[in-house]
């Protein structure tokens, strides 16, 4: 007992010198349980991400645009890859990791649980999740792990343009026909809340925050980085002539940031647990997807055991 | 569920020639040519590199991190084998 506490109070002065931790040190149990939890969850989010877009693959109003979206779908593909093998280096199981979310099992962002009904929705997507997303990973490219930072740095690089090609769609559509202009305020409209509720629940009702924060696995509260999400994003629709659909947002002198109005928690749990308008067509598609996967997994098997069988005949020649 | 039994690859880049292959991370693949095939779709999505290495994760030794003292301390007390501990005068010049 007297020797856990000595490892774990070495552990936290290590991190509190800002040191970053490495797979194989020293780390407590709780804190390799958090992270697997948070990479994994973060990975999933990744893969399930790439449906609400795939949905406009095939739709895309141009030869550019269907370009950028499948580079941009590819690309959270890649994110999902960088963070489950970030997961697996503090002994998380690939297999385990992927089978929890086909079983429903796993957590993913609420946020891509909500449908794309036009293609606005694209312009959305990029600009106010991807914001949202860069405005909490650039925060974890600070992470004390040092394989979750490192993944972190790499996919902030890549969600930069992302969020710039989401805004240029918006910013497209904002100044072509009423009509065009409607659409990507209806989208805005849709999207708004949900993206806030992205940063999670209030500081007030999440009670692991503050463990997390002392390991710095995060560097800022829920809160403050819904904060600035808001303060940075309000401008970009004004510049775009968007109305951000919040009557009681209004910018605060005093404090040099705007005030928002209540955000509805209800839903929010509501769709955690799974009654979100998209959950189960989700999951379904996920699982179809793996499913229809299965063939390319076993010729893989296949062409790779004929390969070593042969070379091991060679060898006994 | 099912199981696969793909092996963890150790994946590094040289992103141009003259610089040295470095560790990006790892990925899974049934075999080296699959996981050559895999490190250019995940890894150089933008021009990130001119060759690939792949190495089973397995095949890796590396040092403990409960070795770090006798590994590494024997070097912090050797300043000499360092340049600046030697004090030449301006006058000689750039050395």
């Amino acid at each position: 007992m007297g020797e856990t506490t000595s490892l774990e109070e070495r552990f936290q002065s290590y991190v509190d010198g800002e040191n970053k931790i490495e797979p194989k040190d020293w780390m407590p149990d709780a804190y390799r349980k958090t992270l697997i939890r948070q990479i994994s969850q973060h990975a999933h989010s990744e893969v399930v991400g790439m449906l609400p877009e795939a949905n406009w693959i095939t739709r895309a109003p141009s030869l550019r645009s269907k370009l950028i979206l499948l580079a941009k779908v590819q690309d959270e593909a890649g994110h999902g890859l960088y963070l489950y093998s970030a997961a697996e280096t503090l002994g998380a199981d690939r297999q385990d990791m992927v089978n929890d979310l086909l079983n429903g099992k796993a957590k993913y962002s609420s946020i891509f649980n909500y449908p794309t009904s036009s293609w606005a929705d694209m312009g959305a997507i990029g600009w106010l999740v991807d914001g949202a997303a860069i405005q909490n990973q650039v925060m974890l490219c600070r992470t004390s792990y040092g394989p979750y930072s490192r993944a972190m740095v790499k996919i902030c690089k890549e969600e930069s343009f992302h969020q710039r090609q989401g805004y240029e769609i918006m910013m497209n559509l904002a100044s072509g026909t009423p009509e065009q202009k409607e659409m990507a305020q209806e989208a805005l409209n849709r999207w708004w809340w949900p993206s806030l509720m992205m940063f999670g629940p209030t500081d007030a009702n999440s009670p692991n925050s503050a463990q997390s924060m002392k390991w710095k696995i995060k560097r800022k509260s829920n809160d403050e980085l819904r904060q600035e999400f808001i303060d940075k994003t309000v401008p970009q629709a004004e510049f775009i002539g968007l109305t951000v659909p919040d009557p009681d947002l209004k910018w605060n002198e005093e404090k040099g940031q705007y005030d928002f109005g209540t955000i509805n928690w209800d839903e929010f749990f509501e769709v955690i647990k799974g009654n979100g308008p998209c959950n189960k067509q989700r999951l379904t598609d996920r699982q179809k997807a793996h499913k229809e996967g299965a063939w390319v997994r076993e010729a893989a098997n296949a062409y790779s055991n004929k390969r070593a069988s042969k070379s091991k005949s060679t060898t006994a020649a | 569920m099912e199981k696969d039994n793909w092996k963890i690859w150790e994946v590094f880049i040289r992103s141009k020639n003259g610089l040295s292959h470095k560790h990006v991370g790892s990925l899974h693949a049934p075999d080296e040519e699959m996981a050559i095939k895999n490190a250019r779709d995940v890894y150089t999505r933008r021009s990130e590199g001119v060759s690939i290495w792949v190495v089973p994760s397995d095949q890796i030794t590396a040092s403990s991190p409960d070795e770090k003292e006798p590994l590494f301390t024997p070097s912090d007390d050797k300043v000499y084998r360092h340049p600046t501990f030697y004090e030449i005068p301006d006058e000689v010049g750039h050395m």
